[in-house]
């Protein structure tokens, strides 16, 4: 028995069908979304979502953070941002990258909210490229 | 009477006019069609948010510590208000909707006894209440309208909003905007984001076991924590796609009824111009008869 799979960013639905298993990058590990699972709700990391059938990975989105909600028959991603691994340009992820490491460089270093998150996003573009340099 | 000079020329003119309106009509209903389209795509993970919040909301009832957008500040003195405009007019009374429900709400407000902010988004919304209400005004948000509508736009309102609320300036936080119900007909409404107000669930819709089932990863506190913010963003974002839809409606329809009120105008002028032409041909008729006859 599949579960269905969606990932859905603020502005669209990427994917809704049928898979056999999904690995979410949870904020605590990855965790596989499978058929009869106990119902979960997760925070994820900046990673990559992988979609598998049978024992071939079919697809692949990149998240750049975001909620997942799985139960026994579904596995709803909420993410901040999504994009196919094969459309990330590397290009527009460094120069966010760049972008980040200066914001990081003039905030003040006793705000430690702000500074998280921060580190949350740098992490995240991090992974978008290394993701789209399919090192992962 | 004016000159038959004159009229061809103010036939012209508006024959010109109604070009253009005709044309603003036809983009407008190009881009409403996108703007709907966009409203459709975002409508999942709204739907989606909500039945998380709802699970979320009531995994940590009774607990304290609950976050500020989701309870409020305890206090009820300060409202900021966000009405949510286009920067371009000639959309009938799109923006004016907008305005004047937005002032009644100060006055009501004001009467109460209770401090208004005003956060304007949009061109048309900030031009309005910087005549009247300039001391009122923390922040604006214009460029807005259009265009596509970014998520980025949402989520720095969001921030703004939130970045308020966190340090305790604001108490509750309004938005007032067009809903839209179709091409012809928006209705302005107002919207409470903070505190958050939750529909009520049935009892029968989730069984109550089914909440406590869920297991949290890293914990039900964290989660609300990221969750909520993104769920102020998001309905921001679900009303700007409105103003956006609705701006564009009220443009078509406006334009519409200006393109069929300037072919009204043609039709009589053109008749009064044929008439006067045709009374000018007699007159010289019967010069030209007369002087005849006199000689």
């Amino acid at each position: 028995m599949p579960v269905l799979i969606e990932i859905i960013s603020p502005e669209k639905v990427l994917v809704s069908r049928e898979v056999d298993m999904a690995v979410l990058p949870g904020m605590e590990g990855d965790i596989a979304a499978m058929p009869e699972h106990a119902p979960m709700m997760l925070l994820l990391r900046g990673g990559v979502v992988a979609l598998h059938e049978g024992d071939v990975v079919t697809d692949r989105f990149f998240v750049a953070g975001g909620f997942a909600d799985i139960t026994a028959t579904r596995c709803t991603v909420l993410a901040d941002k999504a994009v196919p691994v094969s459309e990330i340009s590397i290009d527009n992820a460094t120069a966010q990258l760049e972008a980040l490491s200066e914001i990081w460089d003039k905030t003040d270093k006793t705000d430690m909210t702000r500074l998280s998150a921060l580190q949350d996003q740098i992490l995240a573009v991090r992974a978008e490229i290394a993701a789209g340099a399919g090192t992962v | 009477m004016a000159s038959l000079k004159e009229l061809r020329a103010r036939i012209g003119s508006i024959k010109s006019t109604r070009k253009i309106t005709s044309a603003m009509k036809m983009v407008a209903a190009a881009k409403l069609r996108r703007a709907q389209a966009s409203a459709e795509a975002a409508r999942p993970y709204a739907a989606a948010m909500r039945r998380m919040l709802g699970e979320l909301a009531g995994a940590v009832q009774g607990e304290g510590g609950v976050p500020r957008l989701l309870s409020g500040t305890g206090q009820d003195k300060v409202h900021l208000l966000v009405p949510l405009t286009s920067d371009r007019g000639l959309c009938g009374g799109f923006n004016s909707n907008v305005h004047r429900l937005t002032v009644q709400t100060i006055r009501r407000l004001q009467s109460e006894g209770k401090t208004v902010r005003l956060l304007p988004v949009g061109r048309r919304a900030l031009n309005f209440f910087s005549r009247d209400y300039a001391d009122l005004i923390v922040d604006h948000v214009i460029g807005v309208s259009g265009k596509e509508i970014p998520f980025s736009v949402a989520s720095g309102l969001g921030e703004k909003i939130n970045a308020l609320v966190e340090s305790g300036e604001i108490d509750v936080c309004s938005l007032v905007f067009n809903k839209f119900h179709n091409a012809m007909m928006q209705v302005p409404t107002s919207q409470q984001l903070v505190p958050l107000l939750m529909e009520e669930q049935g009892a029968g819709d989730v069984p109550a076991d089914s909440v406590a089932q869920y297991e949290f990863e890293p914990d039900e506190a964290t989660i609300l924590a990221m969750l909520l913010p993104r769920n102020l963003q998001v309905q921001i974002y679900a009303a700007l796609l409105e103003t956006a839809a609705g701006e564009n409606g009220a443009r078509m329809t406006a334009m519409d009824n200006a393109t069929r009120n300037a072919g009204r105008s043609i039709d009589s002028l053109t008749q009064v111009y044929n008439r006067t032409r045709q009374t000018n041909i007699t007159n010289e008729l019967i010069e030209i008869i007369s002087g005849a006859q006199a000689v």
